[in-house]
């Protein structure tokens, strides 16, 4: 069997609050293979987004083990993490973090500049990654002058410009409608088809339901792996929606 | 991150606050500005000791006539001619590293053609020029028959042969120095002001022998072949202190001194007092950078103070620059460059107001100021220290953020 993109083993997070031991994750081990695209779900507090910034690299597990694409994760030094995340994840953020007073195309380029890429290759790989979300015509455009939706898509062609393995988006729909939040929907679910990892956190079975498989934590441990076979097609709800019956 | 990048990033960074950056500049501005014009006038008032110096001919001693007592009233140096022509020749004689030149000094009134003009009178010795490290524009000096058979001959300063002649041509003039006529064989060059202002340009020098006979002295005097004065000049690299006592201890054997009696003599030496004049002229330019520094410093804490806000406020762009891949020094680096930047571009304004403000001060306050590269390039090397001393605790700072929480802050 080949090797999964995603293996964690007795995964722990323990936070020290003064006196007291605040257990985020108490042992959590699963696997994620490649091409999938899961939803991971779970009420404020069971370790959900402890979970994503482990599996994101962006913090160390107090206990476990976890590897990503084979390499082992959780011991490195914090500038190999760096790395790590600039190659193999792309986020998305609930609130874009877009840099402000920077334009669309810099935005896209800025992982671009940590990995050392050159200037021309920097800015062919994000004119060709805003066309990727449909936004070839707003490469110049300051974040302010993007709406909502507009301005996720430009974090989620950030995300892609390093072509990572792996797209973790932690409420990625939070901060939209519902029609914008079924577009960027069938932006992950395109992204998906063409064989991009993706792990979205969310608490909204309504964004959940886009996901071939749902992960349900609670207190720090999976409680339900759940799979499904036909998930909901966002573009085709898109289209429903255009056009009333 | 290169380097070219990271100062591009800095300034979109600075510019997003413009009034808030200008001001923290404002601080360094101030100070490498108030550090180049203290330098510039703090050198121009050792250039000028050095120049007042440099005219009274360096490493001098000055040998000065004892005091009179009479009747219980004390006269002053000089009351007392006690020194002699003999005493100089004495000193050249035996003392192989000083050059002695005996004077006697008085006022006169000098008439050429038309015009006259009071002046001073030095009856003195070829060597005299020597030790005073003058030179002459024109002509010769003395020579030994004019010296021993009291030659009516003179050689006249700057001050003379523009007050007397009008700028002709003194020399083989005749000119009449209390009636008695001499003529100009040498014109000396320019000397300026000494030390405490006087004029040294305006002097006729004539043959100690002529002095004394013809123009300042009386019958008795001839005699004695007394002089109020000896100067005597240090052969460059020798001990100035000790050349003294050399001399203390020949003038008091010739003038027979039992040990323990005073000096009949008093001795002065002028390279000593130049040189703790222009020591405390170093000290008040030290001092005055020195509080000027401290401006900076003050300018330094002001970035700090910035930067600290700084990252505080866009603790949410470094946690997003950390998660798309952004290591340590390249955090460190993006906030060390702004300081720097700040700092340098504040640096360079000071610079340009620090030139500008000196130039005033010379222009309309009259002082001599000293502008050197050597003070520009250290005022903007300081600034630069500054901005990365100052810079680094911030960068430091944001550099160590937890990603994960600074992806959190509100």
């Amino acid at each position: 069997m080949a090797e999964p993109l995603i293996r964690v083993r007795g995964l722990e997070k323990v936070y020290r609050v003064g006196d007291n031991r605040v257990v985020a994750l108490a042992g959590v081990s699963l696997e994620v293979g490649r091409g999938e695209f899961v939803a991971i779900m779970g009420p404020s507090g069971s370790g959900k987004s402890t979970f994503m910034n482990l599996i994101g690299c962006l913090d160390r597990p107090t206990a476990g083990e976890y590897w990503l694409d084979g390499q082992a994760i959780a011991a490195l030094p914090a500038d190999a993490l760096a790395a790590v995340r600039n190659r193999h994840v792309g986020f998305v953020f609930q609130s874009f973090n877009l840099l402000a007073r920077t334009s669309a195309a810099e935005n896209v380029e800025l992982p671009l500049v940590y990995a050392g890429v050159t200037a021309r290759e920097r800015h062919t790989r994000a004119r060709e990654m805003l066309a990727r979300v449909g936004l070839a015509d707003r490469a110049g455009h300051l974040p302010q002058q993007l709406s909502g939706g507009q301005q996720q898509r430009v974090a989620i062609a950030r995300a892609l410009v390093t072509r990572p393995s792996l797209i973790l988006a932690d409420e990625p729909t939070g901060a939209l409608d519902s029609r914008t939040s079924l577009e960027i929907m069938a932006l992950f679910q395109a992204l998906n088809r063409q064989g991009m990892t993706v792990v979205i956190v969310t608490h909204e079975p309504d964004v959940a339901r886009f996901a071939h498989r749902a992960l349900r934590f609670l207190d720090g441990r999976v409680v339900a792996d759940e799979h499904t076979a036909a998930p909901a097609d966002a573009e085709r709800l898109l289209v429903g929606d255009a056009v009333p019956a | 991150m290169n380097f070219a990048a990271l100062t591009r990033v800095a300034l979109r960074a600075l510019s997003v606050n413009k009034l808030r950056s200008a001001l923290t500049m404002l601080g360094i501005i101030i100070g490498v500005a108030a550090v180049i014009v203290m330098i510039a006038v703090g050198a121009g008032a050792q250039a000028r000791v050095e120049a007042q110096i440099r005219a009274l001919g360096s490493n001098l001693l000055m040998v000065l006539s004892g005091a009179r007592t009479q009747g219980g009233v004390r006269l002053g140096v000089g009351s007392n001619l006690t020194l002699s022509e003999d005493d100089a020749i004495a000193i050249n004689r035996e003392i192989a590293e000083a050059l002695a030149a005996p004077a006697l000094r008085g006022g006169a009134q000098v008439v050429w053609g038309n015009s006259n003009w009071a002046t001073q009178i030095y009856g003195t010795t070829p060597e005299y020029l020597g030790v005073r490290e003058w030179t002459l524009e024109s002509g010769r000096v003395f020579e030994s028959a004019e010296m021993s058979g009291a030659g009516k001959v003179c050689v006249v300063g700057q001050t003379v042969v523009r007050e007397l002649f009008g700028g002709a041509d003194p020399l083989g003039q005749v000119i009449r120095i209390k009636r008695v006529p001499f003529t100009v064989i040498g014109v000396l060059g320019t000397k300026g002001q000494s030390m405490i202002g006087t004029d040294q340009d305006d002097i006729i020098l004539v043959p100690i022998a002529t002095a004394r006979s013809r123009v300042l002295g009386t019958a008795s005097l001839a005699k004695q072949r007394a002089v109020s004065t000896i100067w005597v000049k240090v052969a460059e690299g020798y001990d100035t202190k000790r050349v003294e006592e050399q001399v203390r201890a020949l003038l008091r054997q010739r003038h027979r001194l039992q040990p323990g009696a005073e000096d009949d003599f008093s001795l002065r030496n002028l390279a000593e007092l130049m040189a703790a004049q222009e020591a405390s002229s170093r000290v008040l330019a030290l001092l005055l950078a020195a509080v000027a520094s401290v401006s900076l410093v003050v300018g330094g804490i002001g970035i700090m103070n910035i930067m600290l806000v700084s990252v505080t406020e866009r603790t949410r762009e470094i946690g997003l620059r950390m998660a798309v891949g952004a290591r340590t020094r390249d955090i460190l680096g993006q906030f060390l460059v702004e300081a720097v930047t700040l700092s340098l571009i504040g640096g360079l304004i000071g610079v340009l107001l620090g030139v500008g403000a000196a130039l005033a001060v010379a222009r309309f306050a009259g002082w001599q100021v000293l502008l050197s590269g050597e003070a520009v390039a250290l005022a903007v090397a300081f600034a630069l220290a500054i901005g990365v001393f100052f810079g680094f605790y911030p960068a430091r700072r944001a550099a160590r953020l937890n990603p994960v929480e600074a992806l959190r802050f509100e």
